[in-house]
């Protein structure tokens, strides 16, 4: 999908802001996934558009950045740490019980990632990058839960907030 | 160092001062009636940069963002004529168990610009850029927030309070890469591009964004100078011990009983710092070992040796040969498996290699691999003789510390750090690893790497 016009003017002036508009792929494309849900081969392109690149150089650069989703991830993406704080005390099993509870759920999309800089407070995860921390499994459920039923408002899937 | 300095074990509050004593100091009104932007406005009147640099080299200041760079001497080495130049803050903090700049930029952003500002304005820069890690969802937040707020005041913007000097500050924010902490991948990352690092010299003093000679340098440095031209730059040097002079905020978890940032004094022993400082171990059982500077460094163990080191960049590197590195001290205790740890890292640096340097590329994924196996009851008699001789293709001379190099960052080596330390203190731990019939021990990780 394209950028709705108000995207579309949010991108012209996150473009504006730089001396140079290839600076601006990178926040487009947070832009641009917090719009669709993902970032669609669609938006990549017009991003190259917008920035006056090729489709081919964004899908690059967009490639090579972790947080971009190449396919549709939901609704909710759950990011659950397990290095080397969160590993002695308990986020393996958060991450297990996550995935168990959420393998059919289309809405939730639960990844393991790399250090999120909450270690003061392990362990500790972020939905749709906003953090919670200190969490046991049942706990981290019932967050995920309460974005799912509206009792907490989600940032877009891009961390971008809505 | 001789330095016999005895340090009280205690915090020295100056950079965190604010995010601990004033309630949402993130906030403009909070943060300006605590004095926030003050040493901005006497910098403006005075309008002496000469007198800044003099301040921060008399202060002695070294990057804060792990490299240890003298801050005053990057200022010098920009060269005199060449314009525009540019400032860039490294916020993309993302080195394992390191969490101290996100306390500042979450909690006390206005610290971040109001250093930004004095730092372009002695720097002679007009253009700054914050890079923030990508996950910062909420610090990115403030930051802008920090910036607007700081504009519609008149601190940042067209000819400040009326002085001439203009500054435009854009933060931007990353997508996910621990590379782009790299100075110069950081830069690639900031042009639009693969966060790959590039090959130096040219150093990003006198070719960095957009091919413009650019400052680089981490968020609690920024934080950092304000309190530095406040309490005058031979003030703040009798802080700390030898040529690691001022504060380090260090970011202490794991095994222990209060993890969190502490804002301390260099000359302070890791003893005192884990003991005193941070109550000692969860439910006081017995320490096993720490890594007394992030991830990519040597572990230390529970000796005397090591726990009366003194926090000394230099001295921890000349006694010991592993750094402080990013602030970062992950402390474990008896029940933890080094092997297991060692696997962790080592799954880290293979998922975050930017793929540049073949060495590093295939190096830490084979690290990672037989590490798994090890670590997960599979390994093989000759599994640490084969991750020794391999990990020497990406850090030649393995258990030298600091860590040799055939990479063009310090990102391949780093595993290597993990593999040293168990060959150095943990043979019977690794001898069980590598004797194969082990039991596997229960972890739930899902191995996607």
């Amino acid at each position: 999908m394209s950028f709705t016009p108000e995207n579309l003017a949010r991108a012209q002036s996150v473009i504006a802001q730089y001396p140079d508009a290839h600076s601006a792929i990178l926040p487009l494309a947070h832009i641009a996934q917090d719009q669709d849900g993902w970032l669609t081969t669609e938006a990549m392109a017009e991003i190259a558009d917008l920035v006056g690149t090729t489709p081919a150089d964004v899908q690059g650069v967009c490639s090579f950045y972790t947080m971009y989703k190449r396919r549709p991830c939901g609704k909710l993406v759950v990011s659950v740490c397990t290095n080397v704080t969160c590993l002695v005390v308990g986020g393996p099993e958060i991450l297990e019980h996550l995935n168990d509870r959420y393998a059919a759920d289309d809405d939730v999309f639960v990844e393991e990632v790399e250090c999120l800089a909450a270690c003061g407070n392990a362990p500790a995860m972020q939905v749709n990058y906003e953090y919670h921390e200190h969490l046991v499994p049942e706990m981290a459920a019932a967050i995920v839960d309460d974005y799912k039923s509206g009792v907490l408002q989600p940032r877009g899937v891009s961390g971008g907030l809505k | 160092m001789t330095d016999t300095k005895k340090i009280e074990v205690r915090e020295t509050r100056i950079v965190t001062r604010r995010l601990h004593d004033v309630v949402d100091a993130w906030k403009y009104e909070n943060a300006r009636a605590d004095g926030a932007y003050q040493i901005w406005a006497d910098v403006l009147r005075k309008g002496d940069a000469a007198d800044l640099l003099a301040q921060v080299k008399a202060s002695g200041l070294r990057g804060r963002g792990g490299a240890n760079f003298p801050t005053a001497i990057k200022w010098e080495s920009l060269p005199a004529d060449v314009f525009p130049r540019y400032l860039v803050i490294n916020g993309d903090e993302g080195e394992p168990s390191t969490f101290k700049d996100r306390e500042i930029i979450e909690k006390d952003p206005h610290a971040l610009v109001e250093g930004v500002c004095i730092e372009a304005f002695a720097c002679g820069i007009n253009k700054a850029f914050i890079y923030l890690r990508g996950e910062f969802a909420l610090g990115y937040d403030r930051v802008v927030n920090a910036v607007k707020e700081a504009s519609a005041n008149g601190w940042v913007g067209e000819n400040i309070q009326g002085s001439g000097f203009s500054l435009d500050i854009v933060v931007h924010r990353g997508a996910g890469a621990y590379i782009c902490g790299e100075e110069s991948a950081l830069i690639e990352s900031l042009e639009g591009k693969r966060g790959m690092p590039r090959i130096k010299p040219p150093l990003p003093i006198h070719s960095g964004v957009y091919a413009k000679p650019t400052v680089v340098n981490n968020v609690e440095t920024a934080s950092t100078l304000t309190h530095i031209i406040k309490m005058g730059g031979a003030e703040y040097a009798k802080l700390g011990v030898g040529r690691s002079t001022g504060t380090r905020v260090a970011a202490i978890s794991g095994h222990i009983k209060n993890p969190g940032i502490y804002e301390i004094e260099f000359g302070m022993t890791f003893r005192e710092i884990i003991f005193e400082l941070c109550g000692g171990l969860r439910d006081d059982k017995e320490l096993k070992f720490f890594l007394p500077g992030g991830a990519s460094f040597q572990w230390l163990v529970n000796c005397d040796e090591h726990l009366d080191q003194v926090y000394d960049i230099d001295d921890i590197t000349a006694k010991l040969g592993t750094t402080l590195g990013s602030g970062a001290i992950m402390v474990y205790d008896q029940s933890t498996d080094p092997v297991l740890v060692a696997w962790r890292l080592a799954k880290f640096y293979a998922h975050e290699s930017c793929g540049k340097c073949t060495p590093c590329r295939e190096g830490t994924g084979w690290i990672e691999k037989i590490l798994y196996r090890m670590s997960h009851g599979q390994g093989r008699p000759t599994d640490m003789e084969l991750l020794l001789s391999m990990s020497a293709n990406v850090s030649p001379d393995v258990l030298r510390a600091p860590f040799t190099q055939t990479t063009i960052c310090p990102l391949g080596p780093s595993p290597v750090s993990a593999v040293a330390s168990l060959e150095k203190y943990f043979r019977a731990e690794v001898d069980a690893a590598c004797s194969g019939g082990r039991p596997g021990i229960a972890v739930n990780v899902r191995v996607n790497s």
